[in-house]
């Protein structure tokens, strides 16, 4: 296990015969009480398929039932029944081209590193820009390795922090605003793929916002979670 | 095969409620949104409703000749793949039933087509005989373009992916043609019962 962030654990998976993945695919975890009581969640996978394990990276959602459970409960040794991979439309490998466009909100960011470290381990030439917004640096997932990727492999990262930043904070201050997309998208005239996750509220406002800036709602994949609110 | 997950409990469920929800599901008072791509947004008096396929000739409906059908409402458990059940919600929109009404066809299935480009495969007896509507408004209030408006397709004894969003009408076929989904690994027929949510299932 290591922790991520205060609410957030990747959880590290030895899978005997696991047949292999695609960036972007979860796997479905199902948790059973002694009374045989079962609870079932679907879970990004963080790592690329070129990993050595599977990661998955949960963050633990006040009011959830398994994800406490994974976070605070689960620890190295444990058995953990899952199914998967699952998904085959948000997914990534280089036949699908580019420009890539990665856009995550929160705990979104999983999925996506998944595709930003499979970019890497095929040493794909496409171009690729992460726009990840988070609440606080406390709070940004996998930041060492987005640091990484950024260096070595010429990932464009920008960081929108929308409740708090440190002092002299140079990256985006805010929630991911119409200014924002219209910076860092690649021009909407010409074909791009773009993949946004994070919670739907998120999802919403960014798909809407970059379709507002012309680009074509087919290059644009969504994967959300979460509550309308309405 | 399954096997006690160390340290977990749950949180347990009302029994009156425990017969309503299929395996593997649990019950939200939220209304969670999933979609594959951006929301649509179709004005309308751009939009209308085609029955089109296995058919003499298309049949198609305006909006406002849409609005004017007989309508229902009807108070129905919905099921998402993704594992939540919403109980008792409460829709308003139109029998395909009475879209069918009149409607000569030896069409076994149907495939309902969307804007945005999604499409969703159900055998014809699986909409008919009082089992799905399009509906057009979600408790007191019209649909939510986020839920699918200004009008899905409603099929709630199916998964919820059945009841495709931004529906623009349905195509009659002699053959079963699998939609968006079904083509990305999901179960052909989806029934939540027999928990069949993937291929394979």
């Amino acid at each position: 296990m290591v922790t991520e962030t205060p609410r957030t654990r990747s959880i590290v998976l030895d899978l005997p015969g696991w047949p292999g993945h695609r960036a972007g695919q979860h796997v479905d975890i199902r948790l059973t009480a002694e009374d045989g009581y079962q609870a079932q969640r679907s879970y990004s996978i963080g790592s690329a398929p070129e990993d050595d394990h599977v990661v998955l990276t949960v963050e633990r959602l006040d009011d959830g039932e398994v994800s406490p459970y994974l976070v605070d409960v689960l620890r190295p040794g444990d058995k953990l029944e899952l199914r998967g991979p699952i998904g085959g439309y948000f997914v990534w490998e280089e036949s699908l081209g580019g420009p890539l466009l990665l856009v995550a909100g929160g705990s979104g960011v999983v999925p996506l590193r998944a595709m930003l470290r499979h970019r890497a381990a095929v040493r794909s030439g496409i171009p690729a820009r992460l726009v990840y917004s988070s609440r606080s640096l406390e709070d940004v997932i996998y930041r060492d390795d987005l640091a990484q990727l950024a260096d070595d492999d010429a990932v464009d990262v920008t960081f929108a922090l929308t409740r708090a930043w440190p002092e002299g904070w140079t990256g985006h201050r805010g929630r991911v605003d119409r200014k924002l997309l219209e910076e860092v998208a690649w021009p909407p005239v010409a074909p791009s793929l773009t993949y946004i996750c994070g919670p739907t509220g998120f999802v919403e406002a960014v798909a809407g916002g970059l379709v507002e800036l012309g680009h074509d709602p087919a290059g644009i994949r969504t994967e959300r979670f979460g509550a309308s609110g309405r | 095969m399954s096997f006690i997950s160390r340290g977990f409990s749950g949180r347990r469920r009302d029994d009156a409620d425990s017969a309503r929800i299929p395996p593997g599901q649990y019950v939200t008072s939220d209304f969670p949104v999933l979609s594959a791509g951006p929301t649509p947004h179709t004005p309308l008096d751009e939009w209308t409703f085609t029955l089109r396929g296995a058919v003499d000739e298309p049949v198609s409906w305006t909006w406002e000749e849409f609005k004017s059908l007989p309508s229902q409402t009807t108070t129905v458990d919905i099921h998402c793949v993704t594992k939540w059940s919403k109980l008792d919600t409460t829709w308003t929109g139109v029998s395909v039933d009475t879209l069918l009404d009149g409607v000569e066809t030896s069409a076994e299935y149907i495939l309902a087509f969307s804007d945005g480009g999604y499409t969703t495969n159900v055998p014809l007896e699986d909409v008919t005989g009082g089992k799905a509507w399009v509906a057009y408004a979600f408790g007191d209030e019209p649909l939510h373009p986020e839920h699918g408006g200004p009008a899905r397709l409603l099929v709630p004894h199916l998964y919820f992916w059945k009841s495709a969003k931004w529906v623009r009408g349905l195509e009659l076929r002699s053959d079963d043609q699998p939609g968006f989904w079904e083509t990305y690994g999901y179960h052909n027929y989806g029934d939540p019962w027999q928990e069949q949510r993937y291929a394979g299932d």
